[in-house]
């Protein structure tokens, strides 16, 4: 808020600053791009946009170059260890990283409802700022487009991030052979369940917080250890199951699980049986899994406890043959069953 | 987790087996029915069946609160969320579930019908605090578990004289359905359906007690074990029910002493008594008419009836020709046995309501149990569980 000017003709009836996003925000006029100013460019700071250009023109090194562009639509906004604004850059970051790349320039693109409040705002950019300062990447482009009230929910962010894979690295989906191991990296359904214990409806007392990470490193010291990883993936909407579906379809192979070296944690299994859950399907947000061959699982495992993100990496199963491409887990309670997709949605709005 | 891991320990469960396949004699098959999909989800979960001899079978029952819903009453729930334009709340398995010609609430909803997915009664009552200006419906359904807390939401909007709330009620009644199942004629006379014994109902059996099985098991000469819902809880009840068979006898057993006792819990029956009471008789999906099988909110909360309140249409309700769910629920078929299961008919696009619930016994199969039949879901017609 800014003080009273003295000097104003009626210092007592001066107009009020703005407290919360209208429809000249996105009009194209001085208001917008006061907002860009104040709110964007200050916090985003960086080369590319003190230029102030309609693109960003970019220095990228030799290499193959990677895209990935990600919506965020999550509810609540601000959730115990993130917000919409960290989480539109861990996504894109990591969505960039599965492809073994490593991510340098980011977009972001903003719808904005009329009457969001501009101190959430300027919040969650902050958050943007500081988590893409973290992960060593620019937000160089950007975008805001406001809509009436009750055409959006607050606030709707896009981003896009572009990246490059280092030589000898090939990385894809429809890269798993039977016999390779399945790696993830920690415990599983953390996000999905810090999200869902802010829920209106649904508060429950926990302590369990995001794992809205950027997994960039953590990869690039992975592909160091073994170049020959075959398959990366963060397991977010769906989880671990809907993740290890997609990989078995494309791959044409199955996979055998088993939930005894599942890492998850007490609360997260302890909320999710209350809720009737299965935390498997439950999001992640810093997670990935790993596909490799069988006789590099240790040293990659070694190397990912060694990172602060894969403390609890655990080998989970083994890649099969199966011509129908069913992902199957032994249990712990001594029998076997299918782990399918999804049907339908077990939880709105995560991400 | 306390309480949760000590029931589904590995090597407890594999102590059991063998005390199970010690008790079960070779020289005969042994065939139970668990009422509840509350069983049918533990057994395909856990893989327990993996962990029983071969001549023990399980036979799944009509236990599913969303699986039994005539397609009427979904229908109607259609109609007032769309005809009348009223906030109706559910709870989130019911939005799914197929009414006549596929509609079902999430595709109403999708049209702009306002169709609210609920956890408790306790959201419906405060959608209704907070749209005076519109009629908020419940849609109520589910047995015994599910009828305590409707009728709380009955007693409360009642002392808040909550004008615009309603509830449509379908809460269905177990004994009922079980001696109906059993006085069924595929059980009685033609011997279609061969039953042992029952898994009883845990949760319901935590409000009504284990006292009303009393009579059919010895009406019918069944034996009857309250069990829980953990697979251990499975496995310990189903050793207690052979052993039963092998000796002749046809009792009430209760395996899951720690929630239920005989009398069930008196003041949810009170309550209920206070706010709802018998109808004569009511349609479920798979066993037809079933008489005193549901309840009626009763005239003291006739205001609060959206049968009362909302007039609803008469309708050709129709389910799809070919759905085995009606033959599924009364245990005469097996989802595996249906021209639909895994071809047009899967979790995805559901045909009939037991591929909706994850207690409904064609979504179990499907979702855990399908690898056994190694067709990958391209029809499917093995046996998956002898």
């Amino acid at each position: 808020m800014n003080a009273i000017d003295p000097n104003l003709p009626e210092p007592d009836n001066a107009p009020e600053p703005h407290s919360a996003i209208d429809m000249t925000h996105g009009g194209g006029g001085r208001a917008m791009a006061e907002l860009i100013r104040t709110v964007f460019h200050r916090h985003l700071a960086n080369s590319h946009l003190a230029q102030g250009n309609d693109g960003a023109v970019l220095e990228l090194p030799p290499g193959r170059v990677v895209m990935s562009t990600d919506g965020h639509v999550i509810s609540p906004l601000f959730f115990p260890g993130g917000d919409i604004g960290s989480l539109a850059v861990h996504g894109t970051v990591n969505d960039v990283a599965m492809m073994g790349a490593r991510p340098l320039y980011m977009s972001a693109g903003f719808i904005l409802e009329e009457g969001f409040a501009l101190t959430d705002l300027e919040r969650i950019v902050q958050s943007m700022a500081r988590a893409a300062r973290d992960a060593g990447i620019a937000i160089v482009t950007g975008d805001t487009k406001v809509v009436e009230q009750g055409k959006g929910d607050g606030i709707f962010i896009t981003t896009t991030g572009v990246g490059v894979i280092p030589d000898g690295v090939n990385v894809s989906g429809n890269l798993a052979r039977e016999g390779n191991a399945i790696v993830v990296s920690g415990t599983i359904g953390d996000h999905g369940l810090a999200i869902l214990s802010k829920r209106e409806n649904l508060e429950f007392e926990t302590e369990i917080q995001s794992d809205s990470a950027a997994l960039h490193t953590l990869v690039a010291a992975m592909l160091e250890a073994v170049p020959t990883i075959g398959v990366l993936r963060d397991p977010t909407r769906g989880g671990l199951a809907a993740t290890l579906n997609e990989i078995a379809q494309q791959s044409k192979v199955g996979m055998m699980l088993d939930e005894d070296a599942i890492p998850i944690k007490r609360d997260v299994a302890a909320g999710c049986e209350l809720l009737g859950l299965d935390p498997l399907y439950v999001a992640n947000e810093g997670k990935l899994i790993a596909i490799c061959d069988a006789a590099d699982a240790d040293r990659l495992l070694q190397v990912m406890r060694t990172h602060p993100l894969g403390q609890d990496a655990s080998i989970v199963g083994t890649v099969v043959e199966d011509r129908n491409a069913m992902v199957q887990m032994r249990t712990k309670f001594g029998g076997a069953r299918v782990v399918d997709y999804l049907a339908g949605e077990q939880l709105p709005r995560i991400c | 987790m306390k309480y949760i891991d000590e029931f589904r320990q590995h090597d407890l469960a594999s102590k059991v087996a063998g005390a199970i396949a010690k008790e079960a004699r070779p020289d005969r098959t042994y065939h139970l029915m668990e009422f509840c999909g509350g069983h049918t989800h533990a057994i395909f979960r856990y893989g327990v069946q993996d962990l029983m001899p071969a001549n023990v079978h399980f036979v799944h029952g009509p236990g599913c609160p969303v699986c039994v819903l005539p397609v009427r009453r979904l229908d109607d729930a259609v109609e007032l969320a769309e005809r009348h334009g009223v906030i109706l709340c559910t709870y989130g398995d019911m939005m799914r579930v197929p009414g006549t010609k596929q509609r079902s609430l999430i595709r109403a909803k999708a049209d702009g019908a306002d169709v609210r997915m609920i956890y408790s009664t306790q959201d419906a009552l405060r959608i209704a605090r907070e749209n005076p200006d519109r009629e908020v419906v419940f849609f109520a359904i589910g047995f015994e578990t599910t009828t305590p807390p409707t009728a709380v939401a009955l007693v409360q909007a009642r002392r808040e004289r909550l004008a615009n709330f309603s509830v449509f009620c379908n809460h269905v009644l177990t004994p009922a359905a079980i001696q109906h199942i059993l006085q069924s004629p595929e059980v009685r006379d033609m011997g279609t359906v061969r039953i042992d014994g029952f898994l009883g109902p845990s949760h319901v059996s935590s409000i009504i007690g284990s006292a009303p099985y009393e009579f059919f098991a010895e009406e019918f000469q069944k034996p009857v074990v309250i069990a829980g819902f953990e697979p251990l809880d499975v496995m310990q009840s189903t050793l207690m029910l052979i052993r039963q068979i092998n000796e002749g006898r046809n009792e009430v057993e209760n395996e899951y002493t720690r929630v239920v006792k005989r009398e069930g819990n008196t003041k949810a029956q009170d309550l209920v008594s206070d706010t709802f009471e018998l109808r004569s008789s009511f349609e479920w999906r798979g066993l037809g008419n079933v008489p005193y099988s549901a309840l009626r909110i009763r005239a003291e909360y006739a205001d609060l009836d959206a049968e009362k309140r909302f007039t609803l249409s008469d309708k050709a309700s129709r389910e799809v020709k070919s759905c085995e769910c009606p033959a599924i629920l009364r245990g005469v078929k097996k989802p595996t046995d249906c021209k639909l299961f895994g071809t047009v008919c899967t979790p995805d696009t559901p045909m009939g309501s037991c591929m909706v619930s994850s207690e409904g016994a064609c979504a179990a199969y499907w979702t855990y149990g399908r690898f056994r039949t190694n067709t990958g879901g391209q029809g499917a017609t093995e046996d998956i569980v002898a």
